[in-house]
């Protein structure tokens, strides 16, 4: 997983796509996950992370993790 | 060390014009108790869904109403629509503020018996009253209201055999300049057949006429029809003083005032545009002292709204069963209740409000109930906090109609539980179980066996 | 003379094809010989032009939308209030009128002066009453139905002639020439503000505006009409210019009289070939081409302040005829930066 480079994220959440105009808002948690792909953490050491971190099932975790990512992919910001 | 809490990560796309409401917060509070009763714990010891009731919203919404009526007015009685909410434990806290009852068929009838109800507190409308029905009301000397001439003639030839006077009123529908018109109860005014089914009644000595009624509507958003018809109805006792010297006693001006919901397809939120009690009891008083009826012989007047006394008081408690991505994005959130237990979200876009804390942030979202059914849909839309599998959620201003409307459709019906003054909590109707439900079935012998 | 210091917010930030009147309202208000204004922008949508144009706006915060409630609203301005002192608020909307005549009072109590239509002024006007509204005043109106049903288009025929006019409770009109279109502009229209819908009799003639303002005790304190010299295929105005017509001004102060008027208004009308003027309609707020009243000698914005604010005003009577505003289009330019701090803290 590689975020686009076209990307840029501020710290206060507002993700700009220079290459296509976009804009979006993530939360506190989208953007620790992202700062965490930027870093090259796969999915599952996200998810390791997480779970230490913070009060949260296996379960719930991971369907929100996969369900976020996939969001990520379809709005282009990271690429394969 | 302690865990954070955790918030499913979200991510919206910024879309121009329709930005949510200021920056991204979120717009409400949490909703995490009733009457002091935290609602977790309610579904922890009663499961979810669950209906909640406040005797103490029923109360104060009851003793406000009563009172800004009586300030206006002199001679006011509430009657308890019975089909809005007929849970015993429900009516009875109305009995006990002082209200009548408000029945239309013989089940809510004897309903109303059972809780107490003397027969000449009992106001019987509708439609449909069978022989037995009328026979049964008018010993009990309840008010019996017309609703057809069929009714009248039925009434009339049961009273040669009775040795009480019924005791009648006639419904009158009419035009109040709300449209579309409610013309399908009652005897219309403006074509004269109010003023005939009257004459019919006082001609001869069979019955006693006791009252007036209308009812005009539902979830009326103008004061002034209520203004309109009482108008018509003072001028109709009136004309009966002139022709008959006979004294009506009172004038029942029905229900149908707006609770604080809001309609599909309002622009505005009900708790702005919906007329206060203020409002409505105005307009009728002002309407009836206005009217050419003498000051001393003023009829009493009789209310029989439920929904703006009951809506507030009920609410019902559910979970997130899951979070779920649409095929073209759209988020969809499904909720553990549905239409079959909601009924009243085919018109109103209900408030639903996290029972948990929240941050600022939201996201938008079709909200689904759990049947396997494309209707049952609670909200087209609603911005609400990002959810996960298991938050809990509530849903304000439910009383109305829900505890009778809703169907045993798919699956069993949740628990109602009442929070009562001192705050305890009362289970008033149980779920139901597979039993209760197959106990009224039975099977033809010949399919006991499924395999030879 | 020392200029005297207040804070203004207003709304209708959105200066774009189909202007809002809260950018020409400020711009009245800045050209001011009297007041020294902080102007506070409140906008719903985070794209409203308004909200970019530092010169004249000094800043400007988001604020939820009418159909989130008084209260939600209420707890927005509360806290706007807090760092910025609002002297007097001016909302420039229809939608949200209602809104904020009903919080009127609890805005008095954070001390900030509005000056609006009474609830019964606004509700009397409505384009759903106005047969009423005209036989109450004895004001010439063109037949008007509510419709709450499709089921109700095929019977339209027996009352009026096609074309007839379909519109929305707060906004939106359409030149309707058969049910069809009816059909097809009602369910447009219902889909975005609701039901019901305002058939309108089709009256042949020209349009021409008034632009005025009530002290809300019967007198004018402004009045400036206009005649639009151009439409946009929004119907609005491109250009236009004043007008000496003072049957118009009669029937103006006929109406603020009578109705004991409260705050800015612009009257539609339509003048026919006969002379006859016939009512259209009345939005209870300035217009967005107030600012030609301002060009031709009337600073209503600023009147409308001061009126707020408790101040006497002298009734304003002349203006220039023939004086003429043409609207054009002008790129702002700013950084993202911008739209990211308005849309993340609701604050710019």
């Amino acid at each position: 997983m590689k975020i686009n480079k076209k990307i840029a994220v501020s710290e206060s959440g507002f993700v700009f796509d220079s290459s296509t105009g976009d804009s979006f808002s993530v939360n506190p948690l989208g953007i620790e996950i992202i700062g965490m792909v930027r870093d090259n953490k796969t999915e599952d050491d996200i998810r390791k992370i997480l779970s230490e971190k913070y009060e949260v099932s296996v379960p719930v975790l991971e369907k929100s993790l996969s369900d976020f990512i996939g969001s990520l992919r379809s709005a282009k910001i990271i690429e394969d | 060390m302690a865990k954070l809490h955790f918030e499913r990560p979200i991510i919206k796309k910024l879309n121009v014009g329709i930005s949510n409401k200021f920056g991204s917060k979120t717009e409400f509070e949490p909703i995490t108790e009733i009457d002091g009763v935290d609602i977790k714990e309610l579904i922890v010891k009663y499961g979810s869904p669950l209906f909640i009731i406040s005797e103490k919203t029923i109360r104060e919404t009851y003793r406000e109403a009563k009172q800004t009526f009586e300030s206006r007015f002199p001679k006011v009685q509430f009657a308890w629509s019975y089909k809005t909410n007929y849970l015993d434990a429900v009516c009875k806290v109305f009995h006990q503020e002082g209200s009548w009852a408000e029945v239309v068929s013989r089940f809510e009838y004897e309903k109303a018996l059972e809780n107490g109800m003397p027969g000449n507190k009992i106001i019987f409308n509708g439609p449909d009253k069978t022989e037995d029905d009328l026979k049964i009301a008018i010993e009990n000397e309840s008010y019996i209201h017309i609703d057809h001439f069929d009714e009248l003639y039925s009434i009339m030839n049961l009273s040669e055999h009775l040795k009480k006077k019924p005791k009648v009123a006639i419904r009158v529908n009419m035009d109040t300049g709300v449209y579309p018109m409610w013309d399908r109860f009652g005897f219309n005014y403006e074509n004269g057949e109010a003023w005939e089914a009257i004459n019919k009644i006082l001609m001869n000595d069979k019955l006693e006429l006791v009252g007036l009624h209308t009812h005009i509507g539902t979830f009326m958003l103008s004061a002034n029809a209520y203004h309109i018809a009482a108008s018509k109805l003072a001028d109709l006792a009136y004309h009966i003083k002139k022709k008959y010297n006979h004294t009506i006693q009172y004038i029942d001006m029905g229900g149908g005032f707006a609770s604080k919901n809001t309609l599909k397809g309002a622009y505005l939120s009900g708790l702005d545009t919906s007329p206060t009690f203020n409002d409505y009891a105005e307009a009728i008083s002002s309407a009836l002292l206005n009217s050419e009826i003498p000051p001393d012989s003023l009829p009493m007047l009789i209310l029989e709204t439920g929904r703006a006394l009951i809506d507030d008081a009920g609410s019902l408690a559910g979970s997130v069963i899951a979070i779920k991505k649409l095929s073209d994005g759209r988020r969809s959130t499904i909720v553990d209740f549905g239409v079959n237990i909601l009924f009243t979200s085919f018109w109103y876009e209900h408030k639903v409000t996290p029972a948990q804390g929240f941050t600022q942030y939201s996201e938008t979202s079709s909200m689904y109930g759990p049947l396997c059914m494309n209707i049952d849909v609670i909200r087209e839309t609603i911005t609400l906090p990002p959810l996960k599998k298991g938050d809990n959620l509530v849903v304000s201003r439910i009383g109305a109609y829900n505890m009778t409307q809703w169907m045993q459709f798919i699956t069993l019906r949740p628990k109602v539980v009442m929070i009562d003054l001192n705050g305890t909590t009362h289970i008033i109707r149980n779920n139901e179980s597979l039993k209760d439900v197959k106990g009224l079935e039975s099977v033809p012998e010949h399919l006991k066996k499924i395999s030879k | 003379m020392e200029k005297k210091k207040i804070t203004i917010a207003a709304t209708g930030l959105n200066n774009i094809d189909n202007p809002g009147p809260g950018v020409p309202f400020i711009r009245g208000v800045r050209e001011s010989k009297e007041f020294d204004s902080r102007i506070i922008g409140l906008a719903y949508e985070n794209l409203e032009p308004g909200i970019y144009m530092h010169n004249l706006i000094d800043k400007s915060y988001q604020i939820p939308y009418p159909s989130s409630g008084s209260d939600v609203l209420l707890r927005r301005i509360e806290y706007i209030n807090k760092i910025e002192k609002i002297d007097v608020l001016i909302p420039n909307f229809d939608a949200e009128l209602y809104t904020f005549m009903k919080s009127s009072d609890k805005l008095k109590e954070m001390g900030i002066s509005t000056f609006l239509p009474t609830l019964e002024q606004f509700e009397e006007r409505h384009k759903s009453v106005l047969p009423e509204f005209g036989k109450k005043y004895d004001i010439k109106v063109p037949g008007s139905k509510t419709i709450f049903s499709e089921r109700e288009i095929p019977d339209l025929v027996n009352e009026y002639k096609y074309p007839m006019l379909v519109k929305g409770k707060y906004y939106d009109a359409y030149v309707a020439y058969t049910p069809e279109q009816v059909r097809m502009y009602m369910n447009k229209i219902s889909s975005k503000w609701g039901l019901p819908i305002i058939i309108q009799e089709f009256v042949v003639g020209t349009e021409v505006n008034v632009v005025a303002l009530g002290d809300g005790n019967g007198i004018t304190i402004g009045a400036v009409p206009m005649r639009k010299q151009y439409i946009t295929d929004k119907g609005k105005a491109w250009a236009g210019i004043t007008l000496d017509d003072t049957n118009l001004l009669e029937i103006t102060n006929k109406i603020i009289s009578k109705t004991k008027w409260r705050g800015g208004m612009e009257l539609e009308m339509i003048k026919t070939n006969e002379d006859d003027y016939y009512l259209i309609e009345i939005n209870p707020r300035l217009p967005a081409w107030v600012y030609l009243s301002v060009g031709a000698g009337q600073n209503l914005p600023e009147a409308l302040v001061k009126l707020a604010l408790g101040e006497k005003v002298e009734p304003m009577t002349k203006y220039k005829n023939g004086t003429l505003f043409i609207r054009y289009s002008y790129d702002l330019i700013c950084d993202i930066s911008e739209f990211e701090k308005l849309t993340l803290n609701g604050e710019l």
